[in-house]
């Protein structure tokens, strides 16, 4: 089976400015994958060079086992870097001129309206509308072409928190739908609860790639007791000093959580006071830092 | 492209600085060709029309006085809407939304160009119609016989008119892509039209030899001498039979293939940022 997209040492230089640096990223059918990453990242661009609208200035890029073209974006529905229409129109009339562009029924306008709950508003001029209501226009655009692969360059932007959770929950039913989503975005939350795979991207390069559980990593222990330096040591001595850090006065053990009532166990058999022992899963954000932060030093 | 075409046409038509600029041309033509000087051979005044007599307002001089405004004032309108049509998709970042629909960007071109040649085309048979009706209401009111253009000479006319204007109109969508911008390109365009082109021919030409040839090699001349090869009044700035008709055709023509043949290249070739 062709993969919606694929590219392979994909980069884009302005000048001195590498903006997409040796980029592979693969995205598999049916999956909603998120492209993670600060802003200046290089996301936009990456996405650009997928959809040709940039050049890339080395690399390839296949969607769908071709370079991408106008035939292979029949099927691609796309929202770069906000919407982008005609202000003297109105969003009904906008979406039928993109229809005449797409070659698809002008019947699809009408269905697309109502999967952004904007068809009450569709005749008023696109020029008046909120940045939630341009952006769920983009949306809605997007989806005209009744996408096979969907391209969502931070689509939650200007949307209300009801917003936001509409279309999360949008794009968990088109990805359930069997459309393959790839979702920008730098809101962890958001790619958390949406996403099948992640890719995390810095200064251009992708540092990471994976499925949230797998970023996150073994979510290991926590371990708060007294007195703190002996409980180190004694953990130390039991599972490897490697495995044990001290922060903010307790002790980040890389153990899985089922040995918890041993290691309670053996803290409380060696005399010390046990406070609290918990499973201490990484906060996303936390390792989002840390990837950034580890993809920079590499670049350095 | 024809997809494109369809798309283009509902733009253009549902753009009220189209039909603004649609008005505006109409409403200048009728006046600067027969509101004034009908007015000025009416109150027997001196003036800049004052050559004119009452037989150059007449239905059978239609085809030179509906083309007479084309190398300057209706040339300016019809390059403003170029740049409107290809500039506004920069001004809104719109060009993102089109390339990605599943069209290529020549296709997406070259549908824009024929919907913008359609739109110059009717501004033009609207010259030619308010021109009609001026001309008949001045003839009527002066009993005078009312003779129609022959169908073959209005069809040249409308023909030569619509070359010229598409050129006009093809000049400001390349400088549009080219500049990427809206007020640039039409800020440059009319100073070119208006003063450069007019400083050449009245200032300069006169008295450098080389500047008077080389002129003869640039588009506003050669549509002024179009025009006036057609019927034109020479009292209208812009129109003098610098050179041949069938020269200016041919050199008005070369400019409006080698705009379009310039601004396909640009966009079909830059990065859309």
């Amino acid at each position: 089976m062709t993969l919606p997209v694929e590219t392979e040492g994909l980069t884009k230089r302005y000048g001195a400015l590498t903006a997409v640096d040796d980029l592979h990223l693969t995205v598999r059918a049916g999956e909603v994958y998120g492209f993670l990453g600060p802003n200046g990242a290089g996301k936009t661009t990456a996405l650009r060079m997928l959809l040709g609208l940039v050049r890339p200035s080395a690399g390839t890029v296949r969607l769908f086992g071709r370079p991408p073209g106008a035939n292979q974006l029949a099927r691609v529905g796309a929202l770069i870097e906000g919407p982008a229409f005609y202000p003297y129109l109105s969003g009904r009339e906008n979406l039928r001129v993109l229809a005449h562009y797409a070659r698809v029924g002008t019947d699809r306008v009408e269905l697309v309206l109502d999967l952004v709950d904007l068809t009450d508003r569709a005749d008023d001029r696109y020029a008046g509308y909120s940045l939630g209501m341009k952006q769920r226009l983009g949306v809605a655009a997007a989806l005209l072409k009744d996408p096979r692969l969907l391209i969502l360059d931070e689509p939650t932007n200007g949307l209300d928190p009801v917003g936001m959770a509409d279309m999360r929950t949008l794009i968990r039913r088109l990805g359930a739908g069997g459309c393959t989503v790839l979702v920008s975005s730098h809101l962890l939350g958001e790619v958390e609860q949406v996403c099948d795979r992640v890719g995390v991207v810095s200064r251009g390069r992708l540092i990471a790639e994976g499925s949230v559980a797998d970023l996150r990593g073994s979510p290991g222990l926590r371990v708060l007791a007294d007195p703190l330096d002996e409980a180190a040591a004694r953990v130390r001595a039991l599972v490897g000093a490697e495995r044990v850090r001290v922060v903010d006065g307790g002790l980040d053990v890389a153990v899985e959580p089922e040995r918890a009532a041993w290691l309670n166990a053996e803290l409380v058999g060696a005399g010390l006071a046990v406070r609290e022992l918990r499973s201490g899963e990484r906060d996303l954000e936390q390792v989002f830092f840390d990837l950034i932060e580890k993809g920079t030093t590499d670049v350095g | 492209m024809w997809a494109s075409f369809r798309a283009e046409l509902v733009k253009l038509t549902r753009r009220p600085a189209a039909w603004l600029l649609a008005v505006v041309t109409v409403v200048l033509a009728a006046t600067f060709t027969y509101g004034f000087p009908y007015a000025g051979i009416a109150g027997g005044t001196d003036g800049p029309y004052s050559d004119r007599t009452l037989p150059m307002l007449l239905p059978d001089r239609l085809v030179g006085n509906s083309l007479s405004g084309l190398p300057v004032f209706f040339g300016a309108l019809v390059l403003i809407l170029g740049v409107l049509t290809a500039g506004g998709e920069y001004g809104w970042g719109t060009w993102k939304t089109v390339f990605t629909q599943g069209l290529s960007r020549r296709e997406v071109y070259v549908g824009k160009l024929l919907a913008l040649a359609v739109a110059v085309l009717a501004i033009l048979l609207a010259v030619f119609a308010s021109g009609a009706a001026c001309s008949m209401l001045i003839a009527l009111v002066e009993t005078q016989p009312v003779r129609w253009p022959s169908v073959g000479d209005l069809a040249v006319g409308i023909a030569a008119g619509w070359l010229i204007a598409t050129m006009w109109a093809m000049l400001g969508a390349v400088l549009a892509i080219a500049l990427r911008a809206v007020a640039l390109p039409v800020g440059l365009g009319l100073v070119w039209m208006l003063a450069v082109q007019n400083l050449l021919s009245g200032l300069v030409a006169p008295v450098l030899d080389w500047v008077a040839t080389v002129q003869q090699g640039l588009p506003g001349p050669n549509a002024g001498s179009l025009v006036a090869a057609l019927g034109a009044p020479t009292d209208v700035p812009g129109v003098a039979a610098t050179v041949g008709g069938g020269q200016a055709a041919v050199v008005v023509a070369a400019y409006l293939v080698a705009f379009v043949l310039i601004g396909g290249a640009l966009l079909t070739r830059r990065d859309v940022g």
